[in-house]
Parts: C-alpha cells; sequence; structure tokens
C-alpha cells in the first residue's frame, strides 16, 4: 500500500510517483486525443468536426463515440493516401472543407490533426490562410484548429484544447454582463442538461460549452439532419468574453491553459476552477458559487434534493460502509467520485487513471482529506497496473466504464458503470453523475448493486435483506 | 441464387432506378459527381455493368471505410487468439481494436492465455516520434515474452511507424532469433490503400509468409477442409463447425475466427479450402492452391438455401457417395426444424423489402437470408470490395491496378517442392467438371441481383438518405457508423458488422436467429410513437399518389405502403 504523501509535500509531475512500470500499455485506461477533439466539436451548434489525416482516425473514432452515444456522430476527414504523407496533404485539405461546406453547410468546422499530420508537419495556418484567401466568401462557416496528436497527451487533453481553441477564436470581449461562462468537461449528456437546467435555475444567463446533450441525445427524427440540433450557439461562445465570471471543472487543470484562463488573459474574465461537483461536498462548493455570483440563495427544490440524497445515505450506509472500491477513469472524474466514495463511507482503495496530469493525487488529497493510508493513487497506468494492485487490495466492487469489465470479471465484483466508454449497456450518455441528484442516483445504483450482488450470492435468497 | 430473369417481370423498385440515381448525383459538383457515377449503377445481373470499386474515397465526403491497421489487424490477424499482438504506435489505434469486433473465441484449453482480451500498445510518445521508436518496441516485445512465453507475437504498425521509417520488420526478426518464437511485423500503417482491403491483403501476406505450412502433422479425419474469410462474429463459425461436424467434415482451421495458431500452422493439409468472404481472403486461398495444390470453391453458409447449396457442393468435391448421403440427411432434418420459424416468419415479412451497404461479402451473403423469408434486395452495396466482388471473378484479367493497389505487395508464390500435391487428378477433375461442379467459382454480387436495383459502392449519407426518402426499405443492413443516421430516419437498421450483440446468423441454426430478429426489426411497434415530418406538416406531393399506385403494380396483390409509421399508408394521409 502506498499511504498518501503529507499535505505539505509539493507535488510537481516529476515528483508523483510512477506505477507504469512496464514498456508497453497493455489495456489503455485512456483514449486518443483527437477523439476527445471531435466529442467537444460536437458540442457547438452546427459545428462538424474534421480531422486532417487519414479516414481511419474519423472511423474509429466515430464507432467508439457511437458505440457509447447511440447516436449519429459524423466525422469528416481529409482521407489522406500514401501521396499526401509524402508531399502533403494541402489538396487534401482544400477538396475536403469545400464538400463538407457544400454537402453539411456547417456553421464551424473544427479541425483536429491526427498522428499522421502532426508527424509529417502540417502547417495548418498556412493551409487555413491558403484556403481562405482562394475560397473565402461571404458566410462561409468559421474554422478552428486544434492541434491533438495522438502521441501526447489522452483524450481529455484533446477535449480542453478543443474548448479552449473554440474561445480563443470565437470570444469577443465587451461590456460585462451576467453571463455565466460553464466549461464542464467531459461529463455525460444527462450532465450537462442537468448543468443547464441549473443555471437556469439561479437565473443565469450562461454559455455552457460544449453542450452534447442535445446533439448526442436527441429524438427520433423521421427525416434526415445533416448536422443534429442543438449544441453551444456560437453566439453564445462569442458573448462569453464579456461574462462576468467563467467556471471551470476539473482540479487537475490547475496549472493548465485552459478556455478558463484565456478568457482571464485576454477580457479578464475572472476563472473560477471547481472539481467536478460530484457527491456532496464538491455540489455544495459548485452551488454556493453560483449563489455569489447570481445573487440568488439555493433555490429550494437543491435544496430539498440535497435533503433527500442525505435521507438516503442515512438509509443507506449500512450496505455500503467500509467496502472498498476501485475507482478508474479520467482523472478529473476520478477525483469526483473518490470524493463521493470517501463521503458515503466507501474506500476507494484504488483510484487510477490513465493520465498523468501530475495532480491526482493532490486533487483526491484536497477534496478527500479523511482518505489516509490505504487509498492508492495510480495516475498514467493502463488496467494490467489495475488489476495486480487490484489483486491485492481485494476490493468489493468497480466503478468506471466498460473497459473494467474484463477484471470485474476476473475478479467476480460487481461493476457500476460511469463515465465513458459505456459500450456494452445501453443509456451511458444518460448516467448522471453531477450534483445532488447525480449523487442520489449514483448512491442508489452502488447500494442496489452491492445488495443485489450480496443476494444472488445468498446462500438463502430472502426478498429482504 | 440465380433464378433466370423473367423480363416481363414487374420493376422491383416503385420509383425506376434511373429517376433515383439522378436525384442522388444531381447534387454533387461535376468532379465528385463523375466520380460518383461509375459507383452508382443500375443493375443488370446477366451483363453486369462496370462498377469502379475500390476507389479512393473523396475527402470531405463521410464514408464508413475504415483503414489498412483496422483491416489487418482488426479483421484478419486480430482473431487468432493465442499470438500476442503489439501495436507499435501512438495510444489510439491499439485502443480502438481492442476487442471492438466481437470475432468470439474459445481458448483449447483452460490454461491458454486468450490474449485478444489484450491491448499491448507502445504507446509512443513526443520522444519516440522523434527519436525513433524501435528501441522501445524491441523492450516491449521482451516484455511480452518475459510475462506470457506466446507462441508467437505479431507486431502491427500504425500511420506515425512508417513516417519516421521504423524499421518493424528487422525488429521482428532479430527478437525471433533471440527469443526462439515466432515473430512477424506487419507494415499496414493507415493511410496505405484506399480501405481496410489493403491491411487484409497484407495479413494474407503475412499469415502465409510466416505462420501457414509450419507443421505438416495431417490432420486425422476422412473429409478435411478450411474455411476462409469466416470470422466468427457472434458464433457464425461454432454454427458452421457444428453442421460441418454432423456430416463429418472437419474442419482444421477457420480463417480467422475462433482460430489457434497451430490450427493455421498446419492449414495446408486439408483437402480443400471454401472461401466465404471472398475480399478479405481470396489472396490466401490463391496462394495455398499454388504453393501446396488445395484447390478453392466459394462458399456461403449465410441462409438455409445457400448453406444447402453449400454443403452439397462440398460433398460433390470429395466424390463419396457416404458423404452425400449424410449431406442430404443433415440437410433434410436441418430444413425440417427450420420450417416453422421459417414459415412463421415469412407470413409476417413476404413482400417487404431491404437494402444492404456493408463489408465486401456481407452485403451480398445476406441477401440469401432474406429471400429465405420472402423479402427482396432493392439495394446493396460494399463498403470496401473490389470489381470482382460486385461483377464477378471474370473481370479479374481486366481490373486495372491503380497505385494504391501498387504499393501492396504480390508475394511472387511457387509450388512446394516437397509438399506442393495436386487433391484432385486430371481425370477427377474433368469427372467434376463435367457435372457441373466448378473450382473459384464467385460470379459476385450483381448477378444474383434483380435487374433495375440500385447498386451502390461506398455509399455515402446523402445517398441513403435519398434512398430512404424514395423506396423507405422495411430495413437496412448496415454497419455502427450509419446505424442510428438510418434509424433517425424511421428505418430499422441491422448492423452487420457487430450484429447488434445477436447472433449466430450462420448455417441454419443462425438461420432462424436472423428470420426472428428481422421479423422484430420490421414488425416493431416502436414506430407508430414517432411522429413522422408528414404528419406534423402535411404536405402535398403528387409523388405519393404516383408511388401508391407504381406499388399496386410492382407487389401485385398486396400493395406496399409509402410509410411504415403508424401502420398507415402515407399516402391516405395526403
Amino acid at each position: 500500500m502506498n499511504p498518501l504523501p503529507s499535505a505539505s509535500l509539493p507535488l510537481m509531475d516529476d515528483d508523483e510517483p510512477v506505477f507504469h512500470h512496464a514498456v508497453a500499455t497493455r489495456n489503455a485506461c485512456k483514449l486518443c486525443t483527437p477523439l476527445g477533439a471531435c466529442l467537444a466539436f460536437r458540442g457547438i451548434e452546427g459545428c462538424l468536426p474534421f480531422l486532417h489525416g487519414s479516414q481511419g482516425c474519423a472511423t474509429y473514432i466515430r464507432r467508439y463515440l457511437i458505440s457509447h452515444f447511440r447516436e449519429p456522430m459524423d466525422i469528416a476527414a481529409s482521407n489522406f493516401s500514401e501521396q499526401s504523407a509524402v508531399f502533403g496533404g494541402a489538396s487534401n485539405f482544400h477538396q475536403g472543407i469545400q464538400n463538407v461546406v457544400k454537402g453539411y453547410r456547417p456553421r464551424l468546422i473544427g479541425v483536429a490533426t491526427t498522428c499522421l499530420s502532426e508527424t509529417i508537419g502540417e502547417d495548418l495556418r498556412l493551409l487555413f490562410h491558403q484556403y481562405f484567401s482562394k475560397h473565402w466568401e461571404e458566410g462561409h462557416p468559421e474554422m478552428v484548429h486544434v492541434s491533438t496528436p495522438s502521441y501526447s497527451g489522452t483524450h481529455m487533453d484533446g477535449f480542453h484544447a478543443a474548448v479552449r481553441v473554440v474561445i480563443e477564436t470565437l470570444a469577443v470581449g465587451g461590456p460585462r454582463s451576467r453571463r455565466v461562462n460553464l466549461f464542464p468537461g467531459m461529463v455525460s449528456a444527462a450532465d450537462l442538461r442537468y448543468l443547464k437546467e441549473i443555471l437556469s435555475g439561479f437565473n443565469l444567463p450562461h454559455t455552457l460549452l460544449p453542450d452534447y446533450s442535445d446533439s448526442l441525445d436527441g429524438p427520433s427524427w423521421g427525416e434526415y439532419h445533416k448536422l443534429p440540433e442543438g449544441g453551444t450557439p456560437l453566439d453564445a461562445i462569442r458573448a462569453g468574453g464579456s461574462s462576468q465570471v467563467s467556471i471551470e471543472f476539473g482540479r487537475t487543470l490547475a496549472e493548465k491553459n485552459t478556455a478558463g484562463t484565456c478568457l482571464e488573459e485576454k477580457f479578464s474574465v475572472p476563472r473560477r476552477l471547481l472539481g467536478l461537483p460530484i457527491g456532496i461536498r464538491e455540489s455544495d462548493a459548485f452551488f454556493k458559487l453560483l449563489e455569489i455570483v447570481s445573487g440568488h440563495t439555493l433555490p429550494a427544490r437543491h435544496e430539498a434534493e440535497r435533503g433527500r440524497l442525505v435521507d438516503a445515505m442515512i438509509d443507506g450506509h449500512k450496505y455500503v460502509a467500509r467496502k472498498k472500491a476501485v475507482v478508474y477513469g479520467e482523472e478529473d472524474l476520478v477525483v469526483g467520485l473518490a470524493a463521493f466514495l470517501a463521503e458515503i463511507g466507501v474506500e476507494p482503495v484504488i483510484c487510477a487513471s490513465g493520465g498523468r496530469s501530475g495532480r491526482l493525487i493532490e486533487s483526491i488529497q484536497a477534496v478527500a482529506p479523511e482518505l489516509a493510508a490505504g487509498c492508492r493513487i495510480m495516475s498514467g497506468v493502463d488496467f494490467m497496473d489495475i488489476a495486480e494492485a487490484a489483486a491485492a487490495a481485494k476490493p468489493d466492487f468497480m466503478l468506471g466504464s466498460s473497459k473494467g469489465y474484463l477484471l470485474a470479471r476476473k475478479l467476480q465484483i460487481p461493476l457500476v458503470r460511469v463515465g465513458f466508454p459505456i459500450h456494452d449497456r445501453i443509456g451511458g450518455q444518460r448516467v448522471l453523475h453531477l450534483g445532488y441528484r447525480g449523487a442520489q442516483q449514483l448512491y442508489d445504483r452502488i447500494v442496489n448493486t452491492l445488495l443485489e450482488h450480496k443476494q444472488e450470492l445468498s446462500h438463502v435468497g430472502y426478498s429482504y435483506l | 441464387m440465380n433464378t433466370p430473369e423473367n423480363f416481363n417481370e414487374p420493376p422491383v423498385l416503385a420509383i425506376p432506378a434511373a429517376e433515383a440515381r439522378a436525384q442522388m448525383l444531381q447534387i454533387y459538383p461535376p468532379k465528385t459527381r463523375k466520380k460518383r457515377e461509375k459507383q452508382l449503377l443500375i443493375n443488370d445481373p446477366t451483363a453486369p455493368p462496370e462498377i469502379n470499386a475500390n476507389s479512393r474515397t473523396i475527402p470531405g465526403i463521410i464514408t464508413q471505410r475504415g483503414c489498412t491497421y483496422a483491416g489487418c489487424r482488426g479483421v484478419v490477424i486480430g482473431p487468432i487468439y493465442d499470438i500476442l499482438h503489439i501495436t507499435h504506435g501512438p495510444i489510439g489505434c491499439g485502443f480502438y481494436s481492442w476487442l471492438s469486433r466481437r470475432n468470439l473465441v474459445k481458448p483449447r484449453n483452460s490454461d491458454e492465455t486468450n490474449f485478444m482480451q489484450y491491448s499491448m500498445s507502445t504507446d509512443m510518445q513526443e520522444d519516440q516520434i522523434i527519436f525513433g521508436g524501435e528501441k522501445k518496441l524491441r523492450a516491449a516485445i521482451q516484455e511480452a515474452y518475459d510475462i506470457f512465453h506466446p507462441k508467437a507475437i505479431s507486431i502491427y504498425a500504425t500511420c506515425p511507424v512508417g513516417l519516421i521509417g521504423d524499421d518493424i520488420h528487422t525488429v521482428a526478426r532479430e527478437m525471433k532469433e533471440k527469443l526462439g518464437i515466432n515473430i512477424f511485423a506487419f507494415s499496414c500503417e493507415g493511410y496505405k490503400g484506399v480501405s481496410q482491403s489493403a491491411g487484409h491483403h497484407i495479413a494474407n501476406n503475412g499469415v502465409f509468409k510466416h505462420i501457414v505450412g509450419l507443421d505438416d502433422t495431417p490432420v486425422e479425419a476422412e473429409f478435411t477442409i478450411n474455411i476462409l474469410g469466416e470470422y466468427n462474429i457472434g458464433g457464425d463459425a461454432w454454427a458452421i463447425d457444428q453442421l460441418l461436424q454432423k456430416c463429418g467434415i472437419k474442419v482444421v482451421a477457420t480463417l480467422s475466427g475462433d482460430v489457434s495458431y497451430d490450427d493455421i500452422c498446419r492449414s495446408h493439409t486439408a483437402q480443400l479450402n471454401t472461401v466465404m468472404c471472398h475480399r478479405s481472403i481470396n489472396y490466401m486461398a490463391e496462394m495455398m492452391e499454388v504453393k501446396f495444390g488445395i484447390p478453392w470453391i466459394k462458399a456461403n453458409f449465410i441462409g438455409a438455401d445457400a448453406t444447402a447449396k453449400t454443403l452439397r457442393k462440398i460433398a460433390t468435391y470429395f466424390e463419396s457417395q457416404k458423404l452425400k448421403d449424410r449431406v442430404e440427411e443433415v440437410i433434410a432434418q436441418e430444413q425440417a426444424e427450420l420450417r416453422p420459424v421459417r414459415e412463421q416468419v415469412t407470413a409476417r415479412c413476404q413482400g417487404k423489402t431491404a437494402a444492404l451497404f456493408v463489408g465486401g461479402s456481407r452485403a451480398h451473403h445476406y441477401q440469401d437470408l432474406f429471400r429465405d423469408i420472402g423479402m427482396t434486395p432493392i439495394s446493396a452495396g460494399y463498403e470496401f470490395a473490389h470489381r470482382d466482388d460486385y461483377e464477378g471473378r471474370a473481370v479479374l484479367p481486366i481490373i486495372k491496378i491503380d497505385a494504391d493497389s501498387r504499393n501492396i505487395e504480390e508475394l511472387e508464390v511457387t509450388p512446394d517442392a516437397t509438399r506442393f500435391r495436386p487433391r484432385k487428378t486430371e481425370e477427377e477433375n474433368a469427372r467434376l467438371a463435367a457435372a457441373g461442379f466448378s473450382y473459384k467459382d464467385y460470379d459476385g454480387m450483381m448477378r444474383e441481383m434483380k435487374r433495375g436495383t440500385l447498386v451502390i459502392d461506398d455509399i455515402s449519407h446523402h445517398e441513403m438518405e435519398k434512398l430512404i426518402e424514395l423506396y423507405r426499405p422495411d430495413v437496412i443492413c448496415s454497419g455502427i457508423k450509419d446505424k442510428f443516421v438510418i434509424e433517425k430516419m424511421g428505418v430499422p437498421c441491422k448492423q452487420l458488422h457487430s450484429y447488434d450483440y445477436g447472433g449466430p446468423y450462420a448455417a441454419f441454426t443462425g438461420a432462424a436467429n436472423f428470420y426472428q430478429e428481422i421479423d422484430r426489426l420490421v414488425n416493431t411497434k416502436v414506430w407508430q410513437y414517432v411522429t413522422p415530418p408528414w404528419k406534423r406538416e402535411p404536405r402535398l406531393e403528387a409523388r405519393f399518389t404516383q408511388q401508391d399506385k407504381r406499388d399496386k403494380t410492382a407487389a401485385g396483390d398486396e400493395p406496399k405502403k409509402y410509410g411504415r409509421n403508424n401502420g398507415t399508408a402515407a399516402a391516405s394521409e395526403v
């Protein structure tokens, strides 16, 4: 067991203990950068993601996102050939963008680069310049570019970088408004809908970026829409430069250049960095900030939800207290889930992520100081590392994406599916994680999963437990 | 199978295919239109028109196609469960090819590791892109060996590897010598070739060079065959294997579904190769014939009637009365078991229409299943097939080799000095030919589709949208990338890559599963809750009335309905 380093220990990237000692990454606990960028672009109204590179990346990323969201997910590509790999992809880029403009009539084209175009050193600024000097006309869609080589960072880095370039490119300054920017990070469609409900409840005009709550969880259409409805409106993004505050979720983003820091530097919009509001404490912090920002007290409905959540915890604590869990996924998701588990008396014996921001340990420590020794926090790991650690930790259940199923099956313990990707259950996009309501749903699911497991293993088989 | 075309038969499509084709092509700019014109054809089964298949997808047109790496690592070699696969590259490619194809496997012995559950990647970082990744690859191979002691290790290159010039083949060779196990590499960078099809070819070459023929121990059985181009999606290979076992036919190796390294090592001892997916594996069949003298025939275990036909063809090849009798017995028994399901489903599905846009053989094979239950395929096309898969192997000599295909190595294969053994004498072959038996008999998809149906290669979203608008097929078969696009438009979609978590659909037992699945899809009541556009905003279009008339003529006594929603004809709403 690795006890947590003491709070006074400054933790920089290089100081972070290394848990991954293998050469290869064996069953990765992270995805590639352009996937994150494409997902973020999909959450902008009228935006079409466009990968500059080979078509296989678009296909792989589409199939992966679709298997989670079960919604159309179009990503265009410049379809590099061997020739473009050698001589550059300029002509493919021009042709691809023109076809996308004609065929899809997007309002924004979100261009992300792949390993291929990054390795050969494609100069996207030059390509944009050349393209616009030839093809710009009134009403041409906006274009943004994010650099996303998969050999640097994870899907989360791609996601945050895409949000940043959109803000960087589009946001304009102006007289300070009541508007609030909220950059939630990679959360579910249900989370996004709930966040909008919360902000509206505080009567706050807002820019929620990205917002794929409709574009990746929409109704049946009856006829084909080239681009799905929904997403953050471009005007809202532009107005983000004159907002009163930017709220950004993700404790591990503390030192990063993000959309929030960009607006702070450019337009002096103050940035408030919070953890993902998972569980009571992190949600309290979020609602508290909204009270200050809006000048309104917490609406009664949220107060009531918080009350019910605490009441449920009283009802169920005997089923979860002292249970041991393995939590894995994106770093900020893990931080939030660890905080929540600590609140309900579960010991997150392993908190693991494939990401490596260098801030996982201190973030968990800050949000759940009661988690002392016995909680093993591992960043930069793969599922084999997690499996090795889990063998010793004897967990009661796992909390994370479908990718943990193999391990859960081996350990014969239940897996509560949260985060991304969930491709062996329906409704991954509708899993609610955030706020009091999300905590309530997570709580009920965790308790019921443990009850079900106990009931199934019981020799007696009573229906009262 | 090929039914003689009746020229007076009413047209299959309510709206003439030419009109639909024109509407589909209309929006394209001239250059794009010129290209798509050659990929969007009106079928003539007696003289299939030339199709411009296996040509590059136009940038910015969103395609179903994947990449060379996907075809090599994901499709052909991935399913060999006891080879340890290492993806050399950044993390994405390895992650996406990690158990995402539902090619099921049961290790032969309980103590074996099923490597399909693992996704090993060198997870290249920026410094390896700059300074080279060979060192890390070498270390990863050593590490994999130390942990697992596999029989063989296979290495796959992703885009950056080819660009920075890592010599993966030399690394493989050196590590093979050092560790004493079989280690080989594939230059399957994603930018090569037009689609995943290039990856299939590269994989065929590698498996043939590095695995086939390593073990001469013959398989003890009277009738031995290999099944090539069967990937055990949803357990198809198991259903086929069970059926063949009943008949007394032994499968040496299935490439590549539920298959072990050892199976492939001795696959060259089989008496016959049967080819399921012609597109992905014909290279292997050809090379095995030249080197070892194993002839090949086209097989299709998708659809009850197709399965029966394939069984009879195999029995004919072996020229054994005992086998022929047994095969007839099994067919009779299986068909009898299947009949009640088939009849029930046919009663509910008769006269409905289907369209299929998938794969390199599935869009063809699955038409047989639909015909089994009285449904008509009105349009079909492949994702990554070549001309021969559409027009038949007769066009092989005249296919123009383009630059993309030329990039892929063609192995020079010669008869093996000691192991080349023709499986049949010239007399036997003459006798078989006289009885109407032929080898390498793939006539392609178009000869089996009706006159006037639409054949669309590498279909685009726009064309799919038009197809649905004009014909509203009762079901469309495709893959996950289109599934939800199609269903958003109110048409059920059956995934034929992953089977929507269902299957098996092969052989007679699988056919029953497929019939029931299609029955569920086309007769579901869920669409009644969708408000179709024409109910939200009633519109008057002459086409609707005309459509209705044409439907009546086309479908005879059972008038087809334009809209399926709510069980009422859209025409009646106007």
